[in-house]
């Protein structure tokens, strides 16, 4: 690399990674019309923590979504890409392609329908109905990404189970659950970056304020006091926000890219 | 015994090995579909019902308190095409898809031809350029929103009067948030494509004295044709349906100027009108124009290759 390029990639580091630092030193620094007008301190976590429900509401709401997504969407794509990996059944071609084909339609196309769906399941600005809904859109992603990991498992590993007389079952959870790790860890952060970020779902489908996740319940803060919005909280909100997802990203970059990586692949 | 893995190696690797024993295969269909069933169970009620559902949303006079009132076609689809807020709406998502893809995909190839190769230095930068992409949309948004805002933004150098006042500039600022949350995103897609490019290629590309415009444009840029398509489809349908970023920075304003299609599903259904069936009949729209430009981009994509 020659040295102009080190100096523009340099300032293009720079430049991407400001806004962070600015969200992050602003949270921080005293600011009017904020909770922190001199001095710096934590005012605008205080403005944040003491906002309705308070911040540890809506973190546990964000929390459980998460969770329980990430949990949802292991089991189902663990099972599902063994299933579509290891076996041959009538309707296997099928059911994958119309796993994938969630892909195809928006957003906003499920989410009218699922609004009236929930409310006949008896889900209505339900967390678990709001996980349930967050597992599905991930599946497509979740279960190829697993299928692939499954049939990239050296077919000796599956000989051993054989030769030891494992069940399938007992297969599955000693010699293959290993081999899959990699594929689980990057389906479970993607699951879990999906849910603890996902915006129009939760508009839709949570109407009741104190079960709001984090991001609505920041976005909705905006618009407390007669319409003046205090951005001190805004920022104090974005960082909440943003460093679980940045901490996950900076530990297992790896996986995430290789996530990335798969998805080039397919198309 | 019979494992179902070396039921499935049988099978895949050639249908003709006769199976051993039929007898010591555990039933393999019944147990593929159990391991089947919650993606089948997932699937079909989270799925294939709710797309029935809004088939029939469309044609049924739904209010979101009323519930089904009974069938009604054609009429949700006729009031959407008469909606005032529509063509202003499909003009401005096109306008500002074309925009954001051209900007997002030309700075995301420069991005990928200036960390192709792998040093310490090149990671650090495109680790750089990839942390934004772990924030989720909405707080990306909510960031550029207090960015932006007269009171608290530290922009004031740019000698910019209003960053969402204008329609113009609204869209521009819009863009720009979405182009730094997605170019090491797309940068990561067009690496792997670069790297794809056998290294001999260059090679005899140089030993024929090309220039490094020329390795660009003739190699370089038609062995990246695909990696470039796959962006440009990830791109074009997530900008067609774009709505956290617009619903937090600008809200539509001003003037209804930066309403998007996908918003105006939203404001039919929950906001305002409080119509079900309408929004649904939009979002069958959508999902229509949608598979026809997906289907489109594919053609285009296999007619350049062959």
């Amino acid at each position: 690399m020659r040295t102009p390029q080190h100096i523009v990639g340099g300032g293009l580091a720079v430049l991407f990674l400001s806004p962070l630092v600015w969200a992050a030193v602003a949270s921080v620094s005293p600011q009017a019309g904020t909770a922190q007008t001199s001095g710096w301190g934590l005012g605008n976590y205080e403005t944040l923590a003491n906002y309705q429900a308070g911040i540890a509401q809506y973190l546990l709401n964000s929390t459980v979504v998460s969770v329980l997504t990430v949990l949802f969407t292991l089991g189902v794509s663990l099972l599902g890409g063994y299933a579509f990996a290891m076996f041959r059944f009538p309707g296997r071609n099928l059911l994958f392609l119309v796993t994938l084909a969630i892909l195809m339609v928006p957003y906003a196309t499920l989410l009218i329908p699922l609004y009236v769906l929930l409310n006949d399941l008896g889900l209505q600005n339900s967390l678990v109905g709001l996980a349930l809904v967050l597992t599905m859109f991930q599946l497509p992603f979740a279960v190829f990404m697993m299928r692939i990991s499954f049939e990239a498992v050296p077919k000796e590993l599956g000989e051993s189970a054989l030769v030891d007389g494992c069940g399938s079952f007992r297969a599955l959870l000693h010699i293959m659950l290993p081999a899959v790790r990699p594929g689980l860890i990057t389906v479970g952060l993607f699951a879990f970056l999906a849910a603890w970020n996902d915006f129009i779902t939760p508009l839709v489908l949570i109407s009741d304020s104190d079960r709001a996740p984090l991001p609505l319940a920041v976005a909705n803060m905006r618009q407390q006091v007669m319409g003046i919005v205090d951005y001190g909280a805004t920022e104090a909100g974005v960082v909440t926000l943003a460093l679980p997802c940045i901490l996950l990203f900076l530990a297992l970059q790896r996986h995430y890219v290789r996530g990335f990586l798969s998805g080039a692949l397919k198309g | 015994m019979a494992s179902p893995v070396t039921t499935l190696e049988q099978q895949r690797s050639s249908p003709a090995v006769p199976v051993k024993g039929s007898q010591r295969r555990r039933r393999p269909k019944l147990t593929g579909w159990a391991y089947a069933a919650p993606t089948a169970l997932f699937v079909l009620i989270f799925f294939v019902v709710p797309v029935v559902l809004v088939a029939r949303m469309s044609v049924s006079d739904w209010g979101l308190f009323t519930g089904d009132r009974g069938w009604n076609a054609p009429e949700n689809y006729q009031d959407v095409m008469d909606d005032r807020l529509l063509w202003p709406a499909v003009w401005f998502t096109v306008k500002y898809t074309v925009v954001t893809t051209v900007i997002l995909l030309g700075l995301a190839l420069a991005l990928a031809l200036l960390v192709q190769e792998s040093s310490r230095w090149t990671g650090i930068l495109r680790s750089s350029f990839l942390v934004p992409s772990a924030l989720g949309l909405a707080s990306a948004s909510l960031l550029f929103y207090a960015l932006y805002s007269p009171q608290s933004s530290p922009l004031g150098f740019l000698g910019i009067d209003s960053f969402l006042g204008t329609p113009n500039a609204a869209l521009w600022s819009t863009v720009a948030l979405i182009v730094w949350r997605f170019a090491g995103f797309y940068m990561l897609l067009l690496l792997v494509g670069l790297q794809s490019i056998p290294g001999d290629v260059y090679e005899a590309a140089r030993l024929d004295g090309a220039t490094r415009m020329q390795t660009f444009r003739h190699i370089t840029l038609p062995l990246l044709k695909s990696s470039l398509a796959l962006c440009a489809i990830l791109c074009v349908t997530g900008s067609l349906l774009a709505f956290d970023q617009f619903y937090i920075l600008t809200k539509g304003g001003p003037d209804n100027s930066t309403i998007t299609i996908v918003q105006l599903v939203y404001n039919m259904a929950f906001y305002g009108q409080n119509n079900l069936g309408r929004a649904a009949a939009l979002s069958i729209l959508i999902l229509a124009v949608l598979l026809v430009v997906n289907v489109l981009q594919f053609r285009g994509l296999r007619g350049k290759e062959d």
